[in-house]
């Protein structure tokens, strides 16, 4: 028996299509039901969103997007209307890429792409432009300084970004998030097979660069200055209203899904569970590729809640200085293990 | 046509999609939201005060970051390759990476040494 439907790969890219349309939204809204809310609230003792509806305020969610839905439309008459308007879709545009190559179980994945890994990197980072775009045509002091500050930061949490995941595509030997699945899931510990080998054993120093650069990529605290209440109230989006306003939150929590599903896929094994194969696997994929990247999630959430925000000479001196020697040493080092063993 | 081009057909597609999602959420918005247009709500924000002069100024530092990004960014590129095929290049190609990257850190080093990364 064999779950792949034989139809043609015309709808089968249509229905894969809409499943990646209600899955992006929707993990927006988990992880910002889940973590934002509920556990922000639990850590820093607030009060408000536990009220709303009674049991644990499960209705201010809901609430927050009724209030998006009924507010104006606005946009400043100084204005670059056309570049304005078309801003935030090119956000979340670069947030729907990347969930092309990520894989939910041995046939669950839209596009396995031999680039996979690099492809959804260089994506991802297509979200700087419609951040400038946005700071740009907003026409308006803080913006400008906000999409400035968030371009400078993105460009340099790239690097280290990039460079984390080499080490991963040097052990693998393929840059096909597939494939790294694979070789992960029938890799062997000493010669132990039992539970393959989860690349977060080998390349713990990629982990945490990979998050580190990750907490920044996503405007993340320690990492927010771009949109920094308290000194540009609130960046580039500070123009932006109602549903413009709502593109730009589904782009950033879409995108820690995404970040949060790529490092589970590189460092914990992704879809894969040791013994499980064929239907098997297709059918448990997803459950366990979403509870390994709720982990990852929760650590970058539980980073975000903990710590105050760094300084802007700080942030670029914590890349350039630290992050990036370290990723290149690490990449050496992976090489020469690879190469001598 | 080939899968090559099903591909990236796909990431056209997908593309597509985002467009067509971000034009019905706000199609669907203009018809529930409210329009009253006042000459007040079309001023710059600028916490409370009004906006004084056109366009902001900002950091030229940002230019010399920017700089810095693409050399690494480039490097990036040419190790992806290399790391994809290290087990077949074997000892040769970890040298010559090596070296590649010791050049490169070499450049990071005399930025940092003449002050481009301090932020004053």
């Amino acid at each position: 028996m064999t779950l792949a439907l034989s139809i043609g790969w015309g709808s089968t890219l249509a229905i894969k299509t809409i499943v990646v349309l209600t899955v992006i939204p929707l993990g927006a809204l988990i992880l910002g039901y889940v973590f934002l809310l509920k556990m922000m609230s639990h850590m820093q003792s607030r009060l408000g969103p536990m009220d709303p509806g009674g049991f644990h305020g499960w209705y201010q969610l809901v609430g927050d997007g009724l209030k998006f839905l009924q507010k104006e439309d606005v946009m400043p008459a100084q204005a670059d209307r056309r570049v304005f308007a078309v801003a935030p879709a090119v956000v979340v545009m670069s947030t729907f890429l990347v969930f092309l190559v990520i894989p939910m179980g041995p046939d669950l994945v839209v596009k396995d792409l031999d680039v996979g890994v690099f492809y959804a990197l260089a994506v991802s980072s297509l979200s700087v432009v419609g951040v400038l775009m946005a700071g740009w045509a907003s026409a308006n002091k803080f913006a400008l300084l906000g999409a400035l500050r968030a371009a400078a930061q993105l460009i340099a949490y790239e690097l280290p970004l990039l460079l984390a995941v080499v080490g991963v595509v040097i052990q693998a030997g393929t840059m096909s998030l597939q494939g790294i699945v694979l070789s992960q899931q029938h890799g062997k510990i000493f010669g132990w097979g039992g539970l393959g080998e989860p690349f977060l054993l080998t390349q713990f120093v990629g982990l945490a660069l990979f998050l580190v650069a990750s907490q920044a990529e996503l405007t993340q605290t320690p990492f927010d200055m771009p949109v920094a209440e308290s000194e540009l109230v609130a960046g580039y989006m500070v123009e932006y209203t109602g549903f413009r306003f709502l593109f730009f939150f589904i782009g950033e929590f879409g995108t820690a899904f995404a970040f949060a599903a790529i490092a589970a896929t590189l460092f914990l094994g992704g879809w894969a569970i040791p013994g499980v194969h064929g239907d098997w696997a297709n059918i448990l994929g997803p459950p366990v590729l979403f509870a390994k990247l709720m982990i990852i999630a929760f650590f970058m959430f539980w980073v975000r809640f903990t710590y105050p925000r760094l300084r802007e000479d700080q942030l670029q001196a914590v890349a350039w200085k630290f992050l990036i020697p370290l990723g290149l040493a690490n990449i050496l080092l992976t090489g020469l293990f690879k190469v001598a063993f | 046509m080939t899968e090559f081009y099903r591909q990236y057909l796909a990431v056209a597609v997908l593309m597509g999609a985002a467009a067509l999602m971000f034009g019905a959420m706000l199609g669907a918005g203009r018809l529930l939201r409210p329009n009253r247009p006042q000459p007040e709500k079309y001023v710059s924000y600028e916490a409370g005060s009004d906006p004084v002069g056109g366009w902001g100024q900002s950091n030229v530092r940002y230019y010399v970051y920017a700089l810095l990004f693409v050399i690494f960014d480039v490097e990036a590129v040419f190790i992806f390759p290399w790391a994809v095929n290290l087990k077949t290049l074997d000892t040769f190609g970890l040298v010559e990476m090596t070296i590649f990257i010791l050049v490169l850190t070499l450049g990071l080093a005399y930025a940092w040494r003449k002050g481009v990364l301090r932020w004053a």
